[in-house]
């Protein structure tokens, strides 16, 4: 048979010339090195993106939860609130047919409507929110009734130790033992960043445990249970989240805590 | 050079990629896409409430986001994989004059097989699917770093995740608007027009290897025919 031009001829020679346009094998082998260099680049950001990280979301942050549209987020530039949900679309209940159940371990079961709930003592905070995958948004209004007072005029029973959530999403469920319930920063969330929970962020009414990570804070609150053990939730069985949530001392995390 | 791909090659198709190649292409593009599109869910607010499903969108991003290394390690069992790959990986200082040359679509620099953009988006590409896949199995294996470089990895993650989607969009609108560059990588084959013009030196090469063959074919019809001849 004929010998056909090899193309392999001189494969790894560098700096080759460019007279020849049959064989394509000359040049440099400049792809090989832009696959290093961006993977060099990549190492270079795991190990001082969490400086980086910081700088930009210090500079961002304001900007981006002032963004009305969400574009904004597009661009991964810091610490503002990502949305997760864990079902399909959520119903949004209005003010009228919203209500929020007490039951389980109580003398008193309940059933409070958003008016009954406007109509409690408010008290407001302003704290840092603090997700476990590692975004912070920074003082953060909240305001609404201490989960506390609820407790306290359902009246649990002996047998309660802990206290459940449970969200009209139908799916999402988080559990606080009594001792943690109880706590002053822990609130039943009417508003957050200075008006109305949004549906995206879980309203009408959303739990906020200050001290714990985001996920122990409920979205789109519909019932609390009291109950005689704590039944871990949602990400705790299927997500490995510790059950016990504190900021800083858990889910092998040193962020600083909030409260 | 193995024969079928010869024979799909006639006076105005020249074959461009093999089957291997097509498939190949194919799964990575719906593996990228999909992780894509997952990625948009997971990221942006409205896309996130309005789907919803966190944990099932999440799963498909992981799988589809391990997988995408499948099909391209899988290339490297066919030849004519690994000879474009060979090809992309080359710059001339013709590739660099193109690039920065205003009239590189007019043909009047003659390109090889692959232009200089697709050299240079094959290789981001590659580089930025590995940062993908270190930092994503950082992220999705939280105990085998420590924190600093978790928080690290998704910043990484985050910023190549939208490299890498301009990176799509833009190899996507190139190939909007040649239907040619589409055919071939549906059918295999692009006409030799549409080859001469847009990768002349390739469309050259192309004609060289054939003439080559048929050569070939002629002196092996003159030796038989002096055999015959002999008897």
């Amino acid at each position: 048979m004929t010998t056909k031009p090899t193309a392999d001829a001189d494969m790894d020679a560098d700096g080759g010339t460019d007279t020849d346009e049959v064989v394509e094998s000359g040049g440099t082998a400049v792809g090989r090195r832009i696959v290093l260099g961006v993977a060099a680049l990549g190492v270079a950001g795991i190990l001082t993106g969490r400086t980086l990280q910081d700088r930009l979301a210090s500079v961002m942050a304001p900007i981006q939860n002032a963004d009305p549209t969400g574009l904004t987020s597009l661009i991964p530039l810091g610490n503002t609130f990502r949305y997760y949900s864990v079902t399909g679309s959520v119903s949004r209940p209005t003010a009228e047919n919203y209500r929020l159940t007490i039951g389980g371990l109580v003398a008193n079961t309940k059933s409070y409507t958003l008016a009954d709930l406007q109509a409690l003592p408010q008290t407001t905070l302003v704290r840092d929110f603090q997700c476990v995958t590692g975004w912070r948004v920074p003082q953060v209004h909240w305001s609404g009734v201490r989960l506390v007072d609820i407790l306290d005029a359902a009246q649990a029973t002996s047998a309660a130790t802990a206290v459940r959530f449970l969200s009209f999403d139908g799916t999402y469920t988080e559990s606080l033992t009594l001792d943690q319930a109880r706590r002053s920063d822990v609130l039943i969330a009417l508003q957050m960043l200075g008006k109305p929970v949004s549906h995206d962020h879980g309203g009408p009414v959303r739990m906020y445990v200050a001290p714990m990570y985001g996920y122990k804070s409920t979205k789109w609150l519909s019932a609390i249970q009291l109950t005689a053990e704590v039944v871990p939730g949602y990400w705790e069985t299927t997500g490995d989240y510790s059950v016990d949530g504190f900021i800083g001392a858990s889910n092998g995390r040193d962020d600083d805590p909030v409260g | 050079m193995t024969q079928s791909v010869e024979d799909g090659s006639s006076a105005d198709r020249l074959v461009r990629f093999s089957t291997a190649e097509r498939m190949i292409h194919r799964s990575i593009a719906v593996l990228m896409l999909t992780c894509m599109a997952t990625a948009a869910v997971l990221y942006n607010a409205p896309i996130a409430v309005s789907i919803g499903h966190r944990r099932i969108v999440k799963l498909i991003h992981i799988t589809c986001g391990f997988a995408l290394p499948v099909p391209i390690l899988l290339g490297a069992v066919f030849a004519t994989y690994r000879a474009d790959l060979r090809r992309l990986n080359r710059f001339r200082r013709s590739d660099w004059t193109w690039l920065r040359s205003g009239k590189r679509r007019d043909g009047s620099i003659r390109v090889g097989k692959f232009n200089a953009g697709q050299k240079l988006n094959s290789a981001l590409s590659t580089g930025a699917i590995l940062v993908l896949l270190g930092t994503g199995t950082v992220m999705y294996f939280p105990n085998i770093t420590r924190l600093s470089w978790r928080t690290g990895s998704t910043f990484v993650h985050d910023w190549f995740a939208l490299a890498i989607g301009l990176l799509v969009i833009g190899h996507i609108r190139f190939a909007i608007r040649d239907p040619e560059s589409r055919v071939g990588m549906k059918t295999g084959s692009v006409s030799a027009a549409w080859a001469r013009k847009q990768h002349g030196a390739w469309a050259a090469e192309v004609a060289s290897e054939a003439a080559a063959r048929n050569g070939a074919a002629e002196e092996e019809a003159d030796v038989s025919g002096r055999r015959a001849d002999a008897r």
